[in-house]
């Protein structure tokens, strides 16, 4: 198992470009938890243990001034089913962590967002191993989140429209982007990806909610599996 | 703070209510780690696996791209593009921020 400084500052610098985005949208999020009436506490707290962006946009709608025992499922429910893409990330990347001991990958793993996956996964795919890339990359990203919470929770209203700037593609930007390096020639990616992005598009048509990222996901893999090298 | 008849009111409700977001959270981000365990290496899977990172990729952007809009599509198509020649990706993404950005000045 490999575990450097050098990884962990490796995997900082490229969580950089996404923290303007990440930092816009977590404003937001303060912003609008404000307007529904949660303390500060309350506020911070989401962010730094739930640590999901569009769960706890989300959330927000769903918010109770009392909750019982069926809406706090109904929560965790609608929570999980919003996060089912990390699943995905999470075994995408098992077989790069599996020799980490569990307490190490556990505590890594609290970490594990999107970019920080993609970041990972990209610098795995080029063949990359330093466990402390994907690390350094999920510990920037956490600490950019809880950072811009309280701000946005007491002065959001204050900044100018991000949508003007386009902070809100930040992230979908880099996300294109990081297609180019996971490309791997025609026959290896185009069936999986033209699969996962019809299925995406189909799914979001007919399901409501974010269940078009794991039924596209799900379908491109399973292309993946099905479709053999050239022997 | 009460809990009566079920119902949890005020600040020990909505501790509970952030727990149970970042429990259920935790456990997705935790547990397709622990399933692969269970699943065996074929090559198969291996495939499988080498082409989940790109389909989640496509499978999240394409849909929100169209969602988005004309300025965001096109923000899209440039930070790909210029990825692919420049091999940058902070120049990448700015190229496509200016350009939905710009997209989005002149009324798209």
């Amino acid at each position: 198992v490999t575990f450097t400084r050098e990884g962990l500052l490796h995997g900082a610098r490229l969580a950089l470009p996404v923290i303007p985005g990440l930092v816009a949208y977590c404003v937001a999020f303060g912003t609008a938890a404000a307007h529904k009436g949660l303390s500060s506490g309350e506020t911070l707290a989401m962010s730094a243990i739930v640590y999901a962006g569009a769960a706890q946009m989300l959330s927000l709608e769903l918010w109770q001034q009392v909750w019982s025992p069926g809406t706090l499922a109904t929560l965790a429910l609608v929570t999980a089913t919003v996060n089912a893409r990390m699943i995905l990330m999470g075994a995408s990347i098992q077989p790069w962590i599996r020799q980490a001991p569990t307490p190490f990958n556990a505590v890594n793993l609290f970490f594990l967002t999107d970019a920080s996956w993609l970041i990972g996964a990209r610098y795995h795919a080029e063949g990359g191993r330093d466990l402390a890339v994907l690390f350094g990359a999920g510990i920037v990203i956490w600490v950019s989140w809880v950072s811009a919470t309280l701000p946005g929770y007491f002065a959001g209203a204050l900044l100018p429209d991000t949508r003007l700037l386009a902070l809100d593609l930040i992230l979908p930007i880099f996300f294109a982007t990081m297609l180019v390096p996971l490309w791997r020639g025609v026959r290896a990616a185009a069936p999986p990806w033209g699969v996962a992005g019809v299925v995406a598009l189909a799914t979001q048509a007919l399901v409501p909610g974010y269940a078009f990222i794991v039924a596209g996901a799900l379908s491109g893999a399973i292309t993946g599996a099905l479709v053999r090298e050239r022997d | 703070v009460s809990a009566t008849e079920g119902l949890l009111t005020g600040a020990l409700g909505t501790f509970l209510a952030i727990a149970a977001m970042a429990a259920a959270t935790y456990g997705c981000r935790v547990s397709g780690v622990v399933l692969m365990r269970y699943v065996r290496l074929t090559p198969a899977v291996k495939r499988g696996l080498a082409a989940l990172p790109g389909a989640i990729v496509v499978a999240t952007i394409v849909p929100l791209a169209l969602r988005s809009g004309p300025a965001a599509i096109a923000g899209l198509l440039t930070g790909l593009v210029v990825m692919s020649f420049v091999r940058t990706e902070i120049v990448a993404l700015v190229a496509g921020l200016a350009v939905a950005a710009g997209a989005r000045a002149v009324g798209f």
